[in-house]
């Protein structure tokens, strides 16, 4: 954060950021942008073309018995989800960044390990804790001597409830670094004057420093929600009928291809109201003052009982969204471990996921960097449009993409006469969909550590707007590509709907190889493959931390 | 490096612009406006923030393409009618107000990239050469955020001059720096470029800067040039007040012609070339005026309000008929307040135009 701020101060007045000369030669740029978007954003604009089919007796059918349900279970979790996400990471936000007690700077980066954690590997472990056979209720029935299940009550796991539970578990960090960054933005002289009006910590909280970071908590909430329309691991397996678990049953077991896409459809009309939300709070955001510096914030010193209730507050979220599940995942697969991880097309998996995630991370970060050079050097508003289109994948479900993928490929592949359907390439367009936007944000703002007059510096002694790039571009962002292409190859090794959908024949992943043995009720022997996703999903968050320890107040300075 | 050397005799090599303009969405910035640089001149577009001049030196240099007009250099038509060859083909050195060294290479990578379809022994004898010039050779391996300003803008003058460009633009290169290393780096920078005999066009704001470095300047406002020539023929002739007063701090008196001359307070002055009638500006430098004791009864007197001692000079606030003006005295004069002296002027420098003829 704080170098891009210092590149801006040392750059020239504002005026001509762009660079005017292209205006005759850099079509190629805007013209690679705009056919590199549209292919991106194909899949989306055939999922929405399909609100204008006509319907058959098929979505007659499904719209009088379970699209109430969908929509129905579909509110219902994103109101939980988004209720549970904004308590506990707002809370733990505050607590971590304004209020000093122990072990709150270790807590600062662990709130964020549950992102590590896909909610579906949760979902099955608390599952095989929790269950009627599971350990818990076990020693609960051999303590008490109960027989039955009519001898006692315990809640289902798998419900709604339980979804619920599971991502909010999950998600809840989007919210919590969203609002721990609006946090450390606030003015400290904000609060202080509050404080000198007589608002003690708990009015200064509720009436000043909420007020001002509402835009990032709003900001959190949609992505987390996005993440909640876009799960399908955990809903599926818990048996609550949603929208990503109709299309997969739609699409696979009915074989009616266009009426999944009209539920994509539908889906999708949930996603742009987040995605309105979302913009307009991040257009409010613009009118932050922030200095990219920070001042030592005043914290509040924590004793007694205040102190251990923010301890449990900021530790349970930790506990039960990573400690716990990692826990039992490891107990599992040392249990089950050289059958597991032995067996002889393990290697083979974690071969396939690594590919797959390799082939996505290398494209999508490849695509991000001529997109966002070339709206770069030609800020029109052809290529913003372009851009835009490019990056509303990431807002979209896997499934929904899968739908939209394989529809026109499957038609394409007709008039070829090739079969393009299940092929690897196919799904690593589809991840290129979906991802795209994640690689993008991260390159287009790095690319602001290159001054317009570097830029300028270097046509002037020779090089192309090519040439620019590769000498200039490329090695001052080398890092930021890098942890972009981290990024997706994460997210991709996470990702199950459209890997469910799309996979090549007889293909499996990690994360596939999970959810199959999962749903054979083969709890044990699927963490060890669970285990491998977890382990490959801390990286990011190390990544993260470490940017969050480099920013901490005071030390920034 | 093209066929340019035979076409030299036939036609004026450096730097030509005709009838140029340019807008930023629709807001024009640049208005017709002609320029030339001859070879080995070092010319300075002049003018307050928001004049044009930066756009002037990016169209120069091809980063910017120019709605009208035709950009040639040393012959060869690069900008207008149709054509425009981008800053990569101009050869041609740009120095920036924030350096723009580039962070991921060292002082040498820096000066190198320029020149590197140069074989390797040239490329690296052509680095330590211009390092020399610029008296950076013991940096060459240092990275550019280890480097202070002043240093920095000696790797970026290295690193612009490395490929031997037909023209130097300099944007403001010495505001970056703090004053008493600025005088020192502009004056190595203009024995570097003069001992390199390249052709410069210079942008900068400040006028004592355009009058110590350039063989002829430009001064420029709402995008077009004002009035062209030597330093001491803009100070000593300027062509309205806007220019009088860029060059320094100036008294303005209004008035009207009758008999060839007009009234001021200190008495009529003539005021050639102007109809009897007519409304008139008159610009006075405060050196024009030179204070001495009250001897004679027809002085005009002028009432000391403030004075001030500013080291070299004296600034004296004075009241004459109403009209407050500012007497700048070399020495340590310091009269009192309320004090009253004579005043007579010096004529080379008080300057008479018609009113409203630009503001």
């Amino acid at each position: 954060m704080a170098d891009i701020d210092i590149a801006e101060t040392f750059t020239a007045p504002p005026r001509p950021t762009t660079l005017g000369w292209m205006a005759g030669r850099g079509v190629g740029w805007t013209a690679v942008a705009i056919v590199v978007a549209a292919l991106v954003g194909a899949p989306v604009v055939v999922v929405a073309a399909h609100l204008l089919v006509p319907s058959g007796e098929v979505w007659a059918h499904l719209a009088d018995t379970v699209l109430g349900l969908y929509i129905a279970n579909s509110l219902w979790l994103m109101a939980g989800v988004g209720a549970g996400v904004i308590v506990g990471g707002v809370g733990a936000a505050w607590l971590v960044t304004m209020c000093r007690f122990p072990g709150s700077h270790m807590l600062e980066w662990a709130l964020l390990l549950p992102m590590a954690m896909p909610a579906y590997v949760v979902a099955y472990t608390y599952t095989g804790l929790l269950d009627f056979a599971g350990p818990v209720q076990s020693g609960l029935r051999a303590l008490f001597g109960w027989s039955s299940a009519r001898d006692y009550w315990f809640p289902e796991v798998r419900s709604l409830g339980g979804a619920v539970a599971v991502m909010v578990l999950v998600l809840y960090p989007y919210v919590y670094m969203l609002a721990r960054a609006a946090f450390l933005e606030q003015s400290v002289c904000v609060l202080e004057a509050s404080r000198t009006l007589g608002r003690g910590a708990w009015r200064g909280f509720f009436q000043v420093a909420l007020p001002l970071a509402r835009p990032a908590v709003v900001a959190g909430t949609a992505l987390a929600l996005m993440e909640t329309l876009n799960d399908f691991g955990t809903v599926h397996y818990f048996a609550v009928d949603t929208f990503t678990t109709g299309i997969y049953r739609t699409w696979l077991g009915l074989r009616q291809p266009a009426v999944a896409a009209q539920l994509g459809a539908l889906l999708m009309m949930f996603v742009l109201a987040l995605v309105l939300v979302e913009r307009a709070s991040r257009g409010a955001r613009k009118y932050h003052h922030t200095t990219g510096r920070y001042r030592r914030l005043p914290r509040y010193r924590l004793h007694g009982w205040g102190c251990i209730a923010a301890q449990a507050f900021c530790l349970l979220p930790v506990v039960l969204g990573f400690g716990l599940p990692a826990g039992v995942l490891a107990a599992w697969a040392v249990e089950t471990g050289a059958e597991a991880m032995f067996a002889a097309d393990f290697l083979t998996i974690v071969g396939n996921s690594f590919l797959l995630a390799s082939i996505a991370a290398v494209l999508a970060v490849a695509v991000a960097l001529v997109l966002a050079y070339a709206q770069r050097l030609h800020p029109t508003r052809p290529t913003r449009a372009a851009v835009r289109l490019a990056s509303l994948g990431y807002a979209v479900p896997g499934s929904v993409i899968a739908v939209g993928t394989l529809l026109p490929l499957a038609q394409l592949g007709q008039a070829l006469g090739v079969m393009l359907i299940g092929t690897v390439a196919a799904l690593a367009y589809a991840y290129l969909v979906r991802f795209l936007a994640v690689s993008f944000g991260s390159v287009e703002s790095s690319l602001g550590k290159v001054t317009a007059s570097m830029e300028a510096a270097s046509r002037t002694l020779g090089l192309g707007a090519w040439g620019t790039l590769r000498r200039v571009h490329v090695p001052i962002i080398r890092g930021s590509l890098l942890s972009a292409g981290l990024l997706v190859f994460v997210d991709v090794m996470k990702e199950l709907p459209a890997t469910l959908i799309m996979r090549p024949f007889n293909f499996d992943t990690l994360a596939v190889r999970t959810f199959s043995l999962a749903g054979d009720e083969r709890l044990a022997e699927a963490a060890a493959p669970a285990l491998a996703i977890v382990l490959v999903g801390l990286a990011p968050v190390i990544l993260l931390s470490r940017a969050i320890a480099r920013s901490r107040p005071g030390s920034a300075e | 490096m093209t066929d340019e050397n035979h076409d030299m005799a036939t036609c004026p090599a450096g730097l030509r612009m005709e009838g140029v303009s340019h807008a930023y969405g629709g807001t024009p910035v640049v208005r017709d406006l002609d320029l030339s640089v001859a070879p080995g001149e070092l010319v300075c577009l002049l003018g307050p923030s928001g004049c044009g001049k930066t756009t002037t030196l990016r169209i120069a240099a091809g980063l910017e393409r120019p709605a009208e007009g035709r950009v040639t250099l040393n012959c060869r038509p690069v900008s207008g009618r149709g054509t425009h060859v981008p800053p990569e083909l101009r050869h041609v050195g740009f120095l920036f107000q924030d350096y723009a060294l580039f962070p991921h290479l060292t002082v040498a990578g820096n000066v190198a990239f320029g020149i590197d379809s140069l074989p390797r022994a040239e490329r690296r004898a052509r680095v330590a050469e211009m390092l020399a010039q610029v008296g950076m050779g013991a940096h060459a391996e240092a990275w550019p955020h280890q480097l202070s300003g002043g240093q920095q803008q000696r790797v970026a003058l290295a690193r612009a001059l490395a490929p031997r460009p037909r023209l130097m633009l300099l944007d403001e290169p010495f505001s970056g720096l703090d004053k008493r290393l600025r005088d020192q780096v502009r004056d190595e920078t203009l024995q570097v470029l003069k001992a390199s005999g390249v052709s410069t066009l210079m942008v900068t704001h400040d006028p004592e800067e355009a009058m110590f470095m350039a063989d002829r300047i430009a001064v420029m406002r709402d995008g077009r040039i004002v009035q062209e020539g030597r330093p001491d023929v803009l100070y000593n002739s300027p062509a309205d007040p806007f220019v009088a007063a860029f060059f320094g701090e100036v008294n303005l008196l209004e008035g009207r012609v009758e008999g060839g001359t007009v009234a001021t307070p200190l008495g009529p002055w003539a005021a050639p070339g102007l109809a009897d009638g007519a409304a008139c500006e008159v610009v006075i430098r405060p050196e024009a005026l030179c204070l001495a004791a009250v001897a004679d009864a027809s002085d005009a007197v002028a009432e000391v309000v403030a004075a001030r001692m500013l080291g070299r000079t004296s600034l004296i606030h004075l009241r004459v008929g109403g009209h407050h003006l500012h007497a700048r005295v070399p020495g340590r004069v310091l009269p009192v307040p309320g004090a009253l002296l004579a005043v007579t002027l010096d004529p080379t420098q008080v300057h008479v135009f018609p009113a409203g003829g630009a503001k």
